[in-house]
């Protein structure tokens, strides 16, 4: 099979262009970067069908040869009309983002920056195991001791004891 | 003529009730009814066509008559049926869940009622994914899914999905054109895209040609299959779609990319060349995604975080390119296919009942709802690999081959296998303890939905400041009864207890269907029963 260099070329530009503008921060050169390389995907559909020949409509005298390969043209028409609704999606996303962020850029993700941003130290788990406070042993274990270790906030007050008409009934 | 020659119906069916659907769109119980009844006539379907290709071997299909390799063929196999047959069962769960949450949102005149269409051209982008028989198809077939699932990931269109919406559409499309770019040097060199013609065709090609062919499918594949280099976009997008949709997307989207990775190694590249780079990818996969989990503090985001740790199970068995691995392989994706999604479907009642996905506003939901504790206690220890659960058969099952592999890289994989999911654990038993079991009270920063209901702690003045505050007005039709206690619709229950059994019974008859795997796999390893449906007898022999 044979290549066309030209139609190779602007395959090239298209590509290198494409990427270039697929790394930008701002939605609207992304898009075209990505428009850029569905052209050039799509010239690279074209090159694989060979030089250019007559239009694939069967005539029993013209020999095979001399057609052009009509399946590299079925894929590129498909590969087209899927690019063009992706291209009105992301239009209208951007467009969107514009109107609720007046912003074209790739915005951070908040809930990444909290994890990047969070302590290694978690109250809950990290933190040393607090006393155990029992309704038996409350006067070996001051129940003051569990405020002191760093981290732990109490929700609850620590129940002081038995309740008072326990102790009547003991 | 037998029912295999009515799997093209797979894809027209739902196809075809997308635009019935779309036509009743100011009809919302019709459509919701109308879409559900096409569905399960859709799986109804499928499950005769897995139950003749499980006896019968694979079967082609020639779409308008053409003879293979110049036309249009689709395959339904053993693998490619099971997988139909699962996905439609878990998509019409969600869709029944969708509906529930829908009809009790009031949300009828919105624009959400193009979910219906959507979801259904959804259902027939996967399901013609699974049953292309042709490379170009297979394209056609993502293209399909990943175009509804952009707009069912931007539902309503608020500022966080849309954010997240570029972030995918960018990375799909991309992953798009590198298949696409694939397929035109695939063209190129051989002249085909029949996956069997090519399956031919592929090993008398050169060996660097064959190399830059099978790294360009795997690259695009391993996009959508979000394998750990290039998984960065999942925990970034699933997690602020609406709950239905990050359900059939955790299921279903990435399952597609792994199928189609088996059928790349298995059909296309037999060869091992690339084995033992699959399977560092699989451990990385493994590792670093479970590693991501246990920092969130986010169900949502922790849950797509394990969702990428498991899809390394997946790549470790078809790395592994033997029987058992493969066998063990297929057997984890139905596993994780149910319950993945289960999870997911879990987590969207809790957000109603709790008010948030954020674990530090959780607590007390096992006294407020215990039918929600049981709903996440099973599927949650499914997904751990505790026995007798599937997930723990599946994982038995890679480590197994893994083992009977005996290379050093199989043995760390098998480490590294039960390192993830001793982690798993790990992260499934937090949200338990932090969601669940302990008390509201205990809370760091409890949400007032929750707060409204909980039975301690100054209960009844609490509700009432909640009644008379503006946060209920925002949330309207989300409580019922005089206590404006959050109601969690009876639909969404019972479809997410019809899944979470779907879970078990797959436990239960691990039997069966690890048979069936088996012998899905010695098909697919042997390719000449593939082959041979397409391309007629004798084509397969070299």
């Amino acid at each position: 099979m044979s290549v066309n260099l030209t139609l190779l070329l602007v395959m090239g530009v298209l590509f290198a262009i494409g990427i270039y503008l697929l790394l930008e921060r701002s939605l609207t050169r992304v898009l075209l970067g990505l428009m850029l390389l569905a052209n050039a995907v799509n010239l690279l559909l074209l090159a694989t069908g060979g030089y250019a020949g007559l239009a694939p409509i069967f005539n029993k005298d013209i020999p095979a040869a001399e057609f052009n390969d009509p399946l590299p043209q079925a894929f590129i028409l498909t590969s087209i009309v899927i690019s063009f609704a992706v291209t009105a999606f992301m239009l209208s996303l951007i467009y969107r983002s514009w109107l609720l962020s007046r912003a074209d850029h790739i915005q951070d993700d908040r809930e990444d920056r909290r994890v990047a941003t969070q302590d290694l130290f978690d109250a809950e788990e990290d933190s040393e195991i607090a006393v155990e406070v029992s309704d038996f042993h409350e006067n070996d274990h001051p129940a003051a001791s569990r405020e002191m270790i760093p981290g732990v906030t109490l929700k609850k007050t620590v129940r002081p004891g038995p309740h008072p008409e326990r102790t009547d009934n003991a | 003529m037998s029912v295999a020659s009515l799997a093209p119906l797979a894809v027209a069916l739902p196809m075809l009730g997308a635009a019935l659907a779309f036509v009743l769109i100011r009809h919302p119980r019709a459509q919701r009814r109308f879409s559900i009844g096409t569905l399960a006539l859709t799986l109804g379907l499928e499950v005769w066509l897995l139950a003749f290709v499980w006896t019968a071997g694979p079967v082609a299909v020639h779409l308008g008559g053409w003879a293979p390799p110049f036309g249009i063929v689709m395959v339904a196999d053993q693998f490619s049926s099971l997988l139909l047959v699962i996905s439609s069962a878990v998509s019409l769960s969600v869709l029944i869940y969708a509906s529930g949450q829908g009809a009790a949102d009031d949300e009828e005149s919105g624009p959400v009622s193009v979910f219906h269409p959507t979801y259904l051209i959804l259902v027939a982008g996967v399901s013609n994914a699974f049953l292309a028989g042709d490379l170009f198809n297979l394209y056609v077939g993502f293209e399909i899914l990943l175009t509804a699932s952009y707009v069912l990931m931007t539902l309503g269109g608020t500022g966080s999905r849309i954010r997240a919406g570029i972030t995918y559409v960018v990375v799909s499309v991309v992953s798009s054109l590198l298949f696409l770019i694939a397929i035109a040097m695939i063209y190129g060199a051989t002249g085909t895209v029949t996956l069997a013609d090519l399956a031919v065709k592929l090993g008398a090609l050169d060996p660097g040609t064959q190399h830059l062919l099978h790294v360009l499918l795997l690259v695009a594949f391993g996009i959508k299959a979000a394998v750990f280099p290039l998984s960065f976009w999942l925990p970034d997008s699933y997690p602020t779609a609406p709950a239905p949709v990050t359900a059939v997307f955790a299921g279903l989207l990435t399952k597609v990319g792994v199928y189609a990775i088996i059928r790349t190694e298995t059909l296309l590249f037999p060869t091992d060349h690339f084995n033992s780079v699959l399977l560092w990818v699989a451990l990385l996969t493994m590792i670093v995604g479970i590693l991501g989990a246990v920092a969130q503090t986010d169900i949502k985001r922790m849950l797509s975080f394990t969702l990428v740790s498991h899809i390394g199970y997946m790549i470790f068995g078809v790395a592994l390119s033997s029987v058992l691995g493969l066998a063990a392989t297929i057997f984890y994706v139905i596993h994780h296919i149910t319950i993945q999604t289960s999870l997911f479907m879990v987590t969207g009642l809790v957000e109603r009942r709790g008010g948030t996905s954020a674990l530090t506003r959780l607590g007390g939901l096992a006294k407020l709802s215990p039918v929600l504790a049981v709903l996440y206690f099973i599927p949650a220890m499914n997904l751990a690999g505790i026995p007798p659960f599937s997930g723990f058969l599946g994982k038995l099952g890679l480590l197994e081959a893994g083992v009977a592999d005996g290379s050093p890289l199989a043995y760390a994989l098998v480490v590294g296998g039960v390192a993830a999911s001793l982690l798993t654990l790990l992260v499934m038993a937090r949200v338990w303890n932090r969601a669940f079991w302990r008390t509201t009270a205990d809370a760091e920063d409890p949400d007032p939905v929750l707060l409204a209901t909980a039975p301690d702690a100054s209960g009844v003045s609490s509700m009432r400041a909640l009644r008379t505050s503006k946060h209920v007005d925002a949330t309207e039709g989300r409580f019922s009864g005089e206590n404006e206690i959050p109601i969690l619709p009876k639909t969404m229950v019972y479809s997410t207890m019809g899944l979470v059994a779907l879970g078990v019974a797959l436990s239960v008859f691990a039997g069966p269907l690890f048979d069936l795997s088996q012998h899905a796999a010695e098909g697919m390893l042997a390719r000449t029963p593939y082959i041979e449906a397409v391309l007629g007898a004798g084509a397969g022999q070299p």
